[in-house]
This record gives C-alpha cells, sequence and structure tokens, in this order.
C-alpha cells in the first residue's frame, strides 16, 4: 500500500508546433502507476492518451517537443535523463505492446529471434540461454508448440499469434512497466477477449505494472483497476474504474458512458455526445468541455477549471460535479449499478 | 466431438500456412523470368569459365594468311583482320568484361547502400552532406562523367573500377535513402527502440534487412549498365587495352568491315545483348522473389 509509485507524472506538457501554431497536445497531465498496478487511460482520438504514453518511453512522435513537467519512471527523472540513460530504460524497465501486431513485428526476422533479442542483447544472456528464454515466454502468452513457431515469420502466424509474440517481446526485457497502446483495437472481438485475459493474467503473475490506453471501455473494465480520462490533452476525471463507471463525475465520462451501447437495457436518448472535441490549437476558455457540456453554466466559461477532489482516490474536473451524480442518480449509465 | 477453441483454429490455419510455405528455396525454379535469366547467365558465366576448354585457338594467335575468313570446323565464327579467332576472342573476352563488371558493382553497392542507410535513418546534417554529393554526381550524365574520370585516370581495368564507383554509389544511395525514409517511420522500428536497442543493431539488425533488397535488385540492373559501360569505354579505346579481347574493342575494330564482313562486329554485340537480357531478367526474377509478402 505503501510503495513508492513506479511511475510519477506531474504536469506533463507536450507541444507540436505545426504551420498553423502551436497544439498542445497534452497539457498539465498527472497521475501515478504504482508497482503491479493497472492504469487505464481512456479517450477519443486526438485527447493525448498515445502522446502521453510515448513520452513516458521517451519516444514522442516528430514535432513533438515536452515543454514542461516531470515524468520519473523508477526513480529516474526522464525528462531531465539523458539519451543514454532513457536508451537504459526502455526494454528493460519500461516496454510497449503496439496498436497493430502485423506492422509492429519486423517482417524479415525470425519471431523466436526478436523475442530472444532483448535477453540477448539487454540482458547479456548467452544465444542458447536467450532462446531458451524466448521458447518459455512463448509458452507463458499462450502459443502452444513455440519450438516450432519460434522460426515463423510475422506474415506467417495470424493476428491473434502475432499480438501474443508482441506481448512476449514487450516481456522479454523483464520490464517493471509496460505500456500497451490500444493492443487490441486491431483483433477480432473473441481473439480480444483471449488477448486482454492473457494481459490481465500476466499482470498480476508477473507483478508487472500496466498503462493501458484505449478508446473502448470495456476494454479498460476488463483490464484496470483505476483509469484516468483524458479530453482536450487533460486529464478530466480519475478513480477507481468501478466507482467511475457507477457514478461518474464527469460530463465527458458520462457521455462516454452513455455512448456505451448495452445489450440489457435500451436507452430511450441516442447518447452520442453532440459537437467534435475542440481545436488544440485555440482551445476554449475556461473548461474545454463547455461546448459540448450539458450542464454548462456561465462560470466554466470564466476560468480554467483545475481537477477538483471529489471522494476517496477520485478527482474530476468539473465545478458542477454534483449535478452529473444527480443526472447519473436519475438515470444510471450501469444496469443494476 | 470437443469445441475447437480460438488458439486451437489458428494453429490449424497456421499448420495450412507452413504447409503452403514457400520460402526462396521453394519458389525460384516457379518464377520464369528467373529461371531464365539465370540459365542465360550461366552460359555466359559458364563459357568465360571454360573458355581454354571450349576454343581451339588463343585469342590472340594471328594467322596472317587466314584473316577475315567465314566460319568454318576450325574458325566456327571466322577470323578477323588479323587472322585471330572470332570464338576465341568472344569467349576471353567475357572473362575481362564480367569480372570487371562484377567487381565494378561491388564497392558502389555497399558505399550506396550504407551512405544511403545512414543519410536516411540520421536526417538533418548527415543527409544534407550526402545528398549534397549524391546531387553533384546526378548532375551529370552517367557517360559522361565515366568517360571523363577514365580519360583523367588512364585507361586499365582498375581506373574503370574507381570511376564507376565515383560514379555509381549515388543511385543505391537514392534507392536505400528513400526505402529507409518509409521503412523508419513503421511501427517495427518505433517497436525496436522501445527495446532501448543501440543505434547500430537497429540499424543494421533491423533496418538493413528491411531495404537490402531494393538494393540487390538494384544491383542486377547496375550489372548491365556497367557491362554496357565498360563495352563502352573499349569501343571509345579508352577500355582494356589491346591485344586483351573485349567486346567493346571487338566491336570497334570490326566496324571497319561491318559492309563485307558483318560478323566481327555482330557477334560481340549479340553477346553483350545477350548477357545483358539475362541480368535483366535475374534481376526481374528477383525483384518478384524477394518482394515482401
Amino acid at each position: 500500500m505503501t510503495r513508492e509509485p513506479l511511475v510519477r507524472v506531474r504536469d506533463l506538457q507536450v507541444e507540436f508546433q505545426l504551420a498553423r501554431g502551436v497544439v498542445r497536445a497534452v497539457d498539465g497531465v498527472s497521475f501515478d502507476v504504482e508497482p503491479g498496478e493497472a492504469l487505464g487511460l481512456v479517450g477519443e482520438s486526438g485527447s493525448g492518451k498515445t502522446v502521453t504514453l510515448r513520452a513516458l518511453v521517451g519516444l514522442l512522435p516528430r514535432g513533438a517537443k515536452l515543454v514542461g513537467g516531470t515524468i520519473e519512471v523508477d526513480g529516474v527523472d526522464v525528462t531531465a535523463a539523458s539519451d543514454d540513460t532513457q536508451r537504459e530504460l526502455r526494454g528493460t524497465t519500461v516496454s510497449m505492446i503496439f496498436q497493430e501486431p502485423m506492422t509492429a513485428l519486423n517482417p524479415v526476422m525470425r519471431v523466436g529471434d526478436q523475442i530472444a533479442e532483448e535477453p540477448l542483447v539487454r540482458l547479456g544472456m548467452s544465444r542458447s540461454a536467450a532462446k531458451a528464454r524466448a521458447l518459455e515466454l512463448m509458452a507463458l502468452v499462450g502459443i502452444p508448440d513455440p519450438k516450432r513457431r519460434a522460426d515463423a515469420y510475422p506474415h506467417e502466424l495470424s493476428g491473434g499469434l502475432r499480438q501474443r509474440i508482441m506481448i512476449a517481446i514487450a516481456l522479454s526485457g523483464d520490464p517493471k512497466l509496460v505500456l500497451c497502446d490500444e493492443p487490441t483495437t486491431a483483433l477480432d472481438v473473441t481473439i480480444q477477449d483471449q488477448i486482454l485475459k492473457l494481459l490481465r493474467q500476466l499482470q498480476r503473475e508477473l507483478d508487472v505494472s500496466l498503462v493501458f490506453v484505449s478508446h473502448d471501455l470495456a476494454v479498460i473494465a476488463q483490464t484496470c483497476r483505476r483509469l484516468a480520462v483524458m479530453y482536450a490533452g487533460q486529464v478530466v476525471e480519475t478513480g477507481p474504474v468501478a466507482e467511475v463507471f457507477r457514478e461518474p463525475r464527469h460530463p465527458y465520462t458520462l457521455g462516454l458512458l452513455r455512448a456505451v451501447p448495452d445489450f440489457e437495457i435500451v436507452r430511450d436518448k441516442l447518447a452520442s455526445i453532440p459537437g467534435a472535441p475542440p481545436d488544440l490549437a485555440s482551445p476554449p476558455p475556461g473548461c474545454r468541455f463547455h461546448p459540448r457540456c450539458p450542464f454548462v453554466q456561465d462560470d466554466c466559461i470564466a476560468n480554467a477549471v483545475p481537477l477538483i477532489e471529489v471522494g476517496d482516490h477520485r478527482a474530476a474536473r468539473c465545478l458542477h460535479h454534483e449535478r452529473v451524480v444527480e443526472d447519473v442518480r436519475r438515470e444510471p449509465v450501469i444496469a443494476g449499478g | 466431438m470437443s469445441a475447437i477453441s480460438g488458439t486451437q483454429a489458428e494453429l490449424l490455419v497456421h499448420d495450412s500456412v507452413v504447409e503452403h510455405r514457400r520460402g526462396f528455396r521453394h519458389r525460384w525454379y516457379r518464377t520464369p523470368s528467373f529461371v531464365a535469366g539465370l540459365t542465360i547467365l550461366g552460359i555466359v558465366v559458364l563459357a568465360a569459365l571454360a573458355a581454354p576448354l571450349i576454343t581451339q585457338h588463343g585469342p590472340n594467335d594471328q594467322d596472317l594468311l587466314h584473316t577475315l575468313q567465314g566460319s568454318s570446323s576450325s574458325h566456327w565464327l571466322g577470323t578477323d583482320d588479323l587472322g585471330r579467332d572470332v570464338w576465341s576472342r568472344l569467349v576471353y573476352g567475357a572473362r575481362a568484361d564480367l569480372h570487371i563488371a562484377f567487381l565494378a558493382v561491388v564497392l558502389p553497392f555497399i558505399i550506396g547502400t550504407l551512405v544511403g542507410l545512414l543519410a536516411g535513418y540520421y536526417g538533418g546534417l548527415t543527409d544534407t552532406f550526402a545528398s549534397f554529393f549524391v546531387n553533384i554526381v546526378v548532375a551529370f550524365p552517367f557517360y559522361v562523367l565515366v568517360i571523363a574520370l577514365v580519360f583523367a585516370l588512364g585507361s586499365g581495368s582498375r581506373n574503370i573500377y574507381i570511376a564507376i564507383t565515383i560514379v555509381g554509389w549515388v543511385s543505391y544511395t537514392r534507392i536505400i535513402r528513400g526505402e529507409v525514409l518509409v521503412a523508419k517511420r513503421k511501427d517495427y522500428m518505433l517497436a525496436a527502440k522501445s527495446g532501448g536497442l543501440s543505434d547500430f543493431r537497429i540499424l543494421f539488425r533491423h533496418l538493413l534487412p528491411n531495404v537490402i533488397t531494393q538494393s540487390v535488385i538494384y544491383a542486377c540492373s547496375d550489372i548491365v549498365l556497367d557491362i554496357l559501360a565498360i563495352v563502352t569505354l573499349g569501343y571509345l579505346g579508352l577500355g582494356v587495352q589491346p591485344p586483351t579481347p573485349d567486346w567493346g574493342n571487338m566491336i570497334a575494330s570490326g566496324q571497319t568491315y561491318l559492309t563485307t564482313h558483318w560478323q566481327l562486329a555482330t557477334f560481340p554485340g549479340i553477346a553483350v545483348v545477350f548477357t545483358a537480357l539475362g541480368l535483366a531478367l535475374l534481376a526481374d526474377g528477383l525483384a518478384d522473389l524477394l518482394r515482401p509478402e
């Protein structure tokens, strides 16, 4: 309980320099990840969740610049560290699982070699030990007959097997933190379920931390205990998944939850959120969600809204979060909730 | 009957994939252009290697009593103006020309690929610097620069390598740089970086194997270009020096007798076309075989 957080992100700010101006893709994001904990980052495309994730490994996309804040991973301040120190962290402390298992595996390298690479190069194992480790990892991620599949090239494997290979690669350097960038989005629903179960099981067994980025609330619910909802480059709500889902405190979270189709209750309102996310080159004044918010008041527009504590381990960036709760109590978002 | 689980189903699919798996080793003989190119090139290379065995006369044996003869059982393709056996000179000429052509392709291949790899991967100043030299070379037509260089350096096979290397590397650099610019945006490069691998390892273990195919394919057509360049230089008197036989100087000296003894210039010409065709087909077949799936 009182363990030091593995990841401590404070007031992270990332900007893109574009021809039409500076776009602040991540604006003041803060969160902690405890050792062995799974944190979900939820948000629409462009909300800054992937950029935040990339900042954690120090591999921001082209044109992006870290302009403020600190990221501590395992006691090392990544933002101040040299390139070499950052590289040292990658693979053996932090690793990453990508969305597209087809493109994230090297097409001309045997998958066994790709898994054995970290143990061989970073952990200093011998060639035979690294190979044995690769087979072990393949068995661990549920690939039957690893010996034969180790010699396959990525294009010879199905999407599900490829994603298992990616997970094996991510685990091959014995990391403490695995970053997952929508790892199941490109997969069939049935395979998606298998992969999510595998990730959750591995996270518990190996006691690694996960940061799980997704736009899919159901996926987050299946894998994470705690989540942070991002909107327009900011965290708008954080808290334990079960509580946030039962009683969201931010109108954006509520909107997302109402937009999830549900077999058990047929909603009368078609629950999409009106409008579109703001242009981050010139974000709206005050609360960034106010142009789309059904609860908007004058004070929402006047000043920027800070994250407000709204209970045990919960915070929301909304001045009128009680009214959101009232709305939820009138019409629960989760059947039986 | 137990239901087949998702993973089992995947495995069944995978098994069939493995059965139908056709690596390079299993596919090359099904690629017509590759087989044709290999056959043609094989014939030329074998003839060049076995030159002493398949000729009855030395390439420089003069027989001034029997000059400019037509084909006969002792001189299959006749003799030239000095009574030398045309067939012998053709076969020995293949030796000289192929030898220079293959060597002249190796250095540009290595230098060009390496420079393209570094320029594409690092970008910035490295790229600007490399592109500067590429643009200088590209500004001149290929033959103008090669001929000027050989003229300045003096003829002879060593200077031909040097001239072709100085001019030839830019094509590899341009091809590889372009390939790298595409490949380095791929997720697997980001994945390799997120594994904390060194630049050296990323460059040579992850990036190079993904782009080198293009260099290999280009090298095959580059040899054709080199053979033509060597023959052209020989024709202009700047290439392999007489009396060493070379297709270029054979065409040049046979030209004088074109109206009366057409075979003197025509057979070396056909040899050039035949070899070039073989290499072009080989390049085409290789491109099909090596193209990533």
